[in-house]
């Protein structure tokens, strides 16, 4: 992301300018834009126009407008953000108040104007403009049968293929029909594996599977790209890294990521550091659960006795649409900052950050054991999951 | 460097397809000689198309009359089918073994000119002798056969269904099996067209002895077909050809004919009626569900019928018919005559779902290979391929374990993947055995094979450090003995593997068994009397089905008890035959010309061919068009039964593993939120709500997510010792909401057992096992769980 121009004032409203340069992008512009933003974009919009005589004339113009927010809506796999809401600066094509929706575009600059830009935004502007570069991976966690090819940048996790098939067990005298299977899957394994991955942007391929499905399939793979000719798989072989997994859903990729061996080789990457903030809370409850809280009012609690050393929030809270609900979290997180603590902000996408707004979104390490209160909050909760 | 790989790779892919194609034969490598191999599985017209004509011919009759000796007065062409029939049910292993080699060598010789059935009947005649048997052959041959009749086409194919029965019923010498009025005898019996082998009795076809004939509708119509039917066949006694004819025309029909109860009935009726119609020849030969009378009601229903014959041969016919072990009735109304068949079926060996675990590289594969060698099952020509081609690869030490690790992965990195299925026979049981992996990447397959077993092999390594590693925190032992119970698995041997390796120290056993049975009674909660104990050796085979003959071992063995022997001892749990049925699928399949099959183990109840089932969750309906236990077709499988079951009237895609195959009178519901009580093992970090697990149920592992803490238990009393706790710590016990990803069919403990129980695992761990208390929510599909 590139930011062109920031106007700010004292109370923090104003305005900034952004160039989204990648996929990834949209997704930080997702968290920024919140419902009663401003938002000018160029856009295109279909155009009616009456002659005298009567005849209608509709034509495709494009043109600047600027929409106050009312609704975001952001894709996954295509990565893009919509944002409707009503004209709010006519011109000669769009009257004011009319309803229109914006499609954010890669390299197309757009203007946000807040009311109030909170240290969370902030924050995320600064984090998505950081020129440091983000390293891409692939990963494919894998069993019999079930497959998930995933692509993992900084503070998303996108499934980009689920493959799932049902491979006949293996059988007094039928062993061939297993392996038949076997290789069909590997085929829609590979051919997904074509259409989604481009080498230039993945850095590094993870394989990650229980048992010896992952060196099975690796050597399936280059023999098959020997087969078919396929030069970019061959070259990038290099790339290939086998990782262990206890299964192959989708959450196994925390244990990837946690892996050791991966660490080291993608230090830089988000959603490792998340794997490995979210494994220490839960250590801190296993040994010593006072110093381990989760939920808003238990952690609002512990803030209050400057207590939190570590707090684990994800980026769900602040994108919700009640302000002072977001403003509550908000403040939590300020206040933590002030008194010294880390806070790390996990991104939903990744499942180490599902995992955490499973658990209420937000989850503290305390400095020191603090009793808990009990029963007090649990309804509340409740009423969060589900 | 790649390009080395490439070709190495590629070569193995190579050798992994000749390969392959071999071991899709490995059943009958015995025979390996193609031709035969062939034979005996490529359905061959010749084969056992000519039984009919050979009934009409006495002077071919002569020959496979094994009964003869028994009683000189039989009509020979009579026992033909019988004696064959009889002869492979009653063939102890060794016999069974002899009469296939000397089939092997008496087809070489013949080639495929002789029908299957009158080798296996000339070669028992000769005692095993296979130039007699040849020689008879031989002359035999030039007796011109007389022409076939087109109808015994279709009773060929029943042919083909059939041997099922065979296992359930001893019977003794009798053709009882094949009376014509029940359609399910007929199809389960080996030989289609069938002359009632109590060939005492002159008139062939019996009538179920205790009902007197109804005149039914549909029967006339049979009558007719009948009376028509009674020319073609010419033999010399009119009255006997006219029975024949009559139970040849009912079998026929019987054939064609859905198996739908309500014609069974209906043909039964015929069938009698037919008989009646033929002119008393009929008598008594009870296949029917009154199979189980009394010997004198017998005798009073044999004699009422008419029989010729003396005293003697009365009595030979009423014994023949008590002993009869399976009533076929497939009436479903007739809840009884399952349970009494079942009951029946018990009486004669006990069914068993042995699942044998441990850690890895226990030796788990091995002892039970060499177990079904010493037993019989595997025979020496395989072994010998097995030993020689594993030598090959220089891994000789696993030649046994390649008897059920029949992959090329698992033989070439020598270690199971997935459960492997087989059976054998004890002296007292029917063991079904399942080969489980032990190593820790496969415990999702080792739980899907514990699921569906009664009691456990739990095989230690003895080795020294070995059997500290698999014990220890972190090894399988622990983690598979905890599965097992928390399975319900009830009973474990615990076979302390490798003895050789210690030299038979008695110190080192008794170490081991202390150790494990503190374990196995005070932390998995086995009951003391149901842990035993067996030192053995699998590689060398001591001690297994063999009393042990090393000296080292006799010395302090007493008494010595072999695994085999133990095996016997165990006790088979009660199975809920009265509940709704249940399958959950364990595998789905195609086969060459049986459709698509589905494989996986009765939980409850009983299914039967022609039964109209439900496939959860999706709702489809379908028709079991074959139940096969361990390949051979059945008329019922129970539940226990380890059965394929080919179905008709739903696509493939609808069924995958996990569904559930239901009865459609009280179908299972599919969940996607359950409320489930869980013991929590020794985990590393606490489960909070919202913790990923993987849900493993049946064959099922499913993602899914622990949605709501709802209060901690006191573990051993099951009091509320907290509600709503933060977090469960390791070993305790709770309450807990868990969503899955897709709806499941999960039943409710309190509803059955067995398939109540799950198990949770994390990150490669086990980290709880469940019960299903209620399910919260479940999402209908189209149909509902109607």
């Amino acid at each position: 992301m590139k930011l062109l121009h920031r106007d700010m004032d004292k109370t923090n409203s104003g305005s900034v300018t952004l160039i989204p340069e990648e996929s990834e992008d949209m997704w930080h512009a997702y968290n920024l834009v919140a419902v009663g933003d401003t938002i000018r974009s160029t856009t295109i919009r279909k155009v009616q126009t009456e002659s005298a005589t009567g005849s209608v004339n509709v034509s495709k113009v494009r043109t600047t407008l600027t929409i106050q927010v009312e609704g975001i809506d952001f894709d996954t796999q295509a990565c893009v953000l919509r944002v409707s809401g009503r004209n709010i600066s006519e011109n000669q094509y769009v009257k004011m108040g009319a309803y229109h929706t914006l499609l954010l575009e890669m390299n197309r600059q757009f203007t946000l104007n807040k009311q109030e830009w909170d240290s969370i935004t902030l924050e995320r502007i600064d984090q998505a403009c950081d020129p440091a570069q983000h390293a891409d991976l692939v990963a494919i966690v894998m069993q019999e049968g079930i497959a998930h090819l995933c692509l993992i940048t900084p503070s998303m996790t996108l499934v980009r293929a689920k493959i799932e098939t049902s491979i006949p067990r293996k059988r007094k005298g039928l062993c061939d029909q297993h392996t038949k299977g076997l290789h069909r899957f590997y085929n829609q394994i590979i051919q997904a594996f074509q259409r989604h991955v481009n080498f230039d942007i993945v850095k590094c391929v993870l394989i990650a599977s229980p048992g010896f499905v992952k060196d099975h399939f690796t050597d399936y793979l280059f023999a098959e790209a020997l087969k078919m000719d396929d030069k970019t798989i061959i070259e990038n072989r290099s790339k290939f890294v086998l990782v262990h997994s206890s299964s192959g859903f989708k959450h196994a990729l925390k244990e990837v990521l946690a892996d050791p061996a991966i660490t080291a080789r993608l230090s830089d990457t988000k959603a490792a550091g998340e794997v490995k903030a979210l494994d220490d809370f839960y250590t801190m409850l296993q040994t010593d659960p006072d110093r381990a809280y989760y939920g808003v009012r238990h952690c609002e609690r512990a803030v209050e006795n400057q207590a939190i050393e570590i707090l684990l929030v994800s980026d769900e809270l602040f994108r919700s649409q009640d302000i002072s609900q977001r403003k509550r979290y908000v403040s939590l997180v300020d206040s933590v900052r002030e008194n010294g603590g880390d806070v790390r902000i996990f991104s939903s996408l990744h499942v180490s950050g599902e995992q955490l707004g499973q658990l209420s979104g937000v989850a503290a390490i305390l400095r020191f054991p603090m009793p808990e209160e009990d029963e007090e909050e649990e309804d509340e909760n409740d009423s969060d999951d589900d | 460097m790649s390009r080395h790989r490439m070709v190495r790779s590629m070569n193995y892919e190579d050798e992994y397809y000749d390969d392959e194609d071999e071991y899709s034969r490995s059943v009958e490598d015995s025979y390996c000689i193609s031709p035969s191999t062939a034979a005996q599985f490529t359905w061959n017209r010749e084969k056992n198309v000519n039984f009919a004509s050979y009934m009409n011919n006495e002077e071919v009759i002569d020959e496979g009359d094994e009964d003869a000796e028994e009683d000189d007065s039989l009509s020979q062409h009579n026992s033909l089918s019988d004696s064959a029939n009889s002869a492979k049910l009653r063939l102890s292993e060794i016999d069974q073994a002899k009469l296939n080699s000397c089939l092997e060598e008496a087809r070489n010789i013949l080639g495929e000119s002789t029908p299957e059935s009158v080798l296996v009947d000339v070669i028992i005649e000769n005692h095993f002798n296979l130039d007699a048997a040849v020689n008879q052959l031989l002359t035999q041959q030039d007796v011109p056969k007389p022409q076939r009749e087109p109808r015994q086409r279709r009773n060929r194919s029943q042919v083909f269904t059939v041997p099922a029965s065979t296992e359930t019923t001893s019977l003794s010498d009798v053709g009882s099996d094949k009376h014509p009025s029940s359609t399910d005898s007929v199809l389960s019996a080996p030989y289609p067209i069938t002359v009632p082998t109590a060939s005492v009795v002159k008139p062939t076809i019996v009538t179920p002895a205790a009902s007197s004939a109804k005149a039914t509708v549909g029967f006339l119509e049979r009558e007719d077909g009948m009376v028509k039917k009674q020319t073609p066949p010419v033999s010399p006694l009119p009255s006997k050809k006219s029975g024949d004819a009559g139970g040849l025309k009912l079998k026929i029909d019987a054939a064609n004919s859905p198996r739908s109860s309500p014609k069974t009935v209906q043909q039964q009726k015929a069938g009698k009626k037919a008989e009646g119609a033929v002119g008393g020849l009929a008598e008594g030969n009870g296949d029917v569900a009154g199979r189980e009378l009394a010997g004198t009601h017998l005798r009073s229903a044999v004699e009422m019928m008419g029989l010729e014959g003396d005293e003697g041969t009365i009595q030979s016919t009423v014994d023949s018919m008590k002993p009869l072990a399976t009533p076929k009735s497939k009436s479903k109304a007739s809840k009884l005559d399952v349970m009494a068949e079942y009951s029946k079926r018990h009486g004669d060996k006990e069914l068993l779902n042995l699942v044998v675990i441990g850690h890895v590289d226990a030796g788990k594969s091995t002892l039970m290979g060499h177990l079904l060698y010493q037993l019989g099952s595997v025979n020496k020509k395989t072994m010998h391929k097995y030993e020689q081609e594993s030598k090959k690869l220089g891994k000789s030490s696993f030649a046994f374990a390649w008897v059920l690790d029949e992959t090329e992965e698992e033989r070439s990195r020598g270690v199971t993947m997935d459960v492997a299925q087989t059976r054998f026979e004890t002296g007292k049981k029917i063991v079904t055995l399942l080969d489980a992996p032990g190593h820790k990447d496969f415990i999702p397959n080792m739980i899907t094979g514990t699921s569906q077993a009664d009691v456990a092999v739990l095989v230690i390594n003895a080795t020294r450090g070995e059997f500290e590693t698999g014990f220890d925190a972190g090894g399988q032992t622990r983690e598979h003995a905890l599965l097992a119970r928390s399975l319900g698995v009830g009973q474990v041997i615990v076979a302390v593997n490798k003895m050789d390796t210690v030299d038979w120290s008695q110190e080192r056993y008794e170490l081991i068994t202390k150790k494990l049975g503190q374990f196995l009674t005070r932390q998995a909660g086995f009951r003391e009397a149901d842990v035993t104990f067996v030192p053995c050796s699998g590689l060398s085979g001591e001690n297994l089905s063999r009393p042990p003959t090393v000296p080292e071992l006799v010395a302090w063995y007493t008494p010595a008890v072999t695994l085999v022997e133990q095996i016997d001892k165990l006790r088979p749990p009660v199975r809920p035959i009265d509940k709704p049925f249940r399958l959950n699928v364990s595998d789905v399949f195609t086969r060459v010309g049986s459709g698509f099959n589905v494989a996986g183990r009765v939980g409850s109840g009983f299914v039967q061919p022609g039964d109209k089932i439900i496939i959860m969750p999706a709702a489809m309906t379908a028709t079991v068009k074959n139940v096969y236990i361990d390949e051979v077709p059945e008329t019922v499988a129970f539940a226990g039964d380890q059965v394929n079951i080919t179905l008709s009237g739903v696509d493939m895609v609808n069924v995958n593993i996990g569904s559930c195959l239901c009865d459609p009178a009280s179908p299972t519901r599919s969940a996607t939120r359950i409320r489930a009580k869980i013991v929590i093992f020794n985990i590393a970090v606490p489960i909070t709500k919202g913790f990923p697990v993987v849900f493993h149920y049946q064959s099922i592992n499913e993602p899914a997510v622990i949605k709501r803490l709802l209060c901690q238990l006191n573990r051993n009393t099951g009091e509320v010792v907290k509600r709503k706790p933060r977090c469960l710590v390791k070993n305790s016990s709770a309450v807990v909401e868990i969503e899955l990803e897709r709806s499941l069919c999960v039943e409710l403990y309190t509803d059955f057992k067995d398939l109540g129980r799950f198990m949770l695992r994390s990150g490669g761990h086990t980290i709880a096992a469940g019960l299903v208390e209620e399910i919260v929510q479940s999402k209908m599909r189209q149909n509902g769980s109607s």
